[in-house]
């Protein structure tokens, strides 16, 4: 994880885990266009996430598809409530993050470092947001679900966590599993989000305080 | 008392608890989460007397009534003034009443004051409501910025920048014979002089903001003072702020 790799961004980051390597970088806040889409008592999060063409074996059509569109809804919402958009109403917080090498987990990849680039932007923030994606294969739990991995699962299940105030802000599952997996695999998931949580704060600490 | 759970001056995380008692008050960019306080921002933790705050790092410039900005011409609608970029989240707006001289709508137009693209160094008169702000030009240190040239600075940085009473500041001006404004909200402009060594003052301060002697550094950096053979100019009064 690296804070700060985009100097004309206010905040930046890339974060590596496994293979898959995402870049953020934040903009703002600065005035929300098109007008009628200013809201009135809080600021706008927008969320752009994109694959570029090269990130995986297939090459990847440029632009918006059904996918992106979802993971940057997710994404979104999954930052939304770590963030005091109310301090700049009418303005927006534009967050573009791109894959630039996919290997399984790039929305939870995507998070940790939007988050961190949050952060590193100087906006008011509730708290850092870490993400990891979880899952079951056979009968194994398993946490970072990487590349081959993830075609083998029962199911995968990513989770974004706020580690202070404990409170989960992505949740989706794709698969079936039982309540007694599920609450097994949400531990392993908060457990790994707090790990990535101190690694986000160590690599805002290097970037700062040298 | 109870102990603080990050130290004064210590690097804090979003989200970070600094102190777990009623005893304290939350301040600029904390907040109280239960019994404890917490940073909003990236930053520094300071305190003073009871009151926790945050010195931030990083993050948009917001204005505060009095402070000395530099502008840019964005827009003339109509004859009521002209909207300003002012490097922070919403755009400034400054009035006919807000500048020196009567001008008359009838006759001149607006863009004979002020075109658009035009730099100007200005006063925050007035804010009201959080995208109502009002500049003016009403004010000895306020003037049109003509030549020279506008970087762009880290506007949490610019109390940095200026020093102690203007220390930092009047030493760069000193030492390359240049002539120096600083906008509050993260412009500077700059005109004469060796305009590289404040380049690389300027990148220095930047880089190592939070760092102690910076002071000392900087002045390494300039060397001996030039013998400024420049005749006096109105020069600016930067604003005094505290770091």
């Amino acid at each position: 994880m690296e804070a700060g790799v985009i100097p004309n961004a206010k905040g930046s980051a890339m974060v590596r885990m496994g293979n898959t390597v995402a870049v953020a970088a934040v903009y703002g806040p600065r005035e929300m266009h098109p007008k009628h889409k200013q809201i009135s008592d809080r600021a706008n999060l927008n969320t752009i996430y994109a694959m570029v063409p090269f990130s995986c074996t297939d090459r990847i059509r440029p632009g918006y598809s059904r996918r992106s569109q979802e993971i940057c809804k997710v994404t979104r919402q999954a930052l939304e409530p770590a963030v005091f958009l109310e301090d700049y109403p009418k303005a927006a917080i534009d967050v573009y993050i791109n894959i630039i090498s996919a290997n399984a987990g790039t929305r939870t990849a995507g998070i940790n470092a939007a988050s961190l680039a949050l952060a590193d932007a100087g906006i008011p923030m509730r708290d850092l947001v870490a993400s990891v994606a979880t899952g079951k294969i056979g009968n194994d739990y398993v946490m970072d679900l990487a590349g081959k991995e993830e075609e083998e699962t029962v199911c995968d299940l990513p989770v974004a966590y706020m580690p202070k105030s404990k409170q989960i802000t992505l949740l989706q599952m794709d698969g079936d599993l039982s309540p007694e997996d599920v609450k097994k695999v949400m531990e392993l998931a908060i457990k790994g989000c707090e790990k990535i949580y101190k690694m986000q704060k160590e690599a805002l600490k290097k970037r700062w305080i040298k | 008392m109870t102990e603080l759970i990050k130290n004064e001056r210590e690097f804090v995380v979003p989200g970070d608890e600094i102190v777990k008692s009623m005893d304290y008050l939350p301040g600029r960019n904390c907040f109280r989460e239960g019994d404890a306080i917490c940073a909003r921002k990236i930053g520094l933790v300071s305190l003073s007397g009871r009151v926790i705050s945050v010195i931030p790092l990083n993050g948009a410039y917001v204005p505060k009534v009095g402070d000395m900005v530099i502008a840019t011409v964005e827009d003339i609608p109509g004859t009521r003034g002209w909207v300003m970029n002012i490097n922070s989240p919403y755009r400034a707006f400054l009035p006919l009443s807000g500048v020196r001289d009567f001008i008359d709508t009838n006759r001149t137009s607006l863009d004979s004051v002020y075109r658009i693209g035009d730099v100007l160094y200005a006063k925050i008169h007035s804010i009201s409501g959080i995208d109502m702000i009002d500049i003016s030009m009403q004010d000895p240190r306020a003037r049109k910025l003509r030549g020279g040239r506008i970087i762009k600075i880290n506007s949490s940085k610019v109390p940095r920048m200026i020093g102690k009473q203007g220390s930092m500041i009047s030493m760069i001006k000193d030492r390359t014979a240049s002539r120096i404004s600083i906008g509050q909200n993260g412009y500077l402009w700059m005109e004469g002089g060796d305009e590289k060594k404040v380049m690389e003052a300027i990148d220095m301060i930047d880089r190592e903001a939070y760092m102690n002697g910076l002071t000392d550094k900087v002045s390494k950096l300039l060397g001996e003072p030039k013998p400024a053979p420049r005749k006096e100019e109105p020069k600016a009064e930067e604003k005094e702020e505290k770091k």
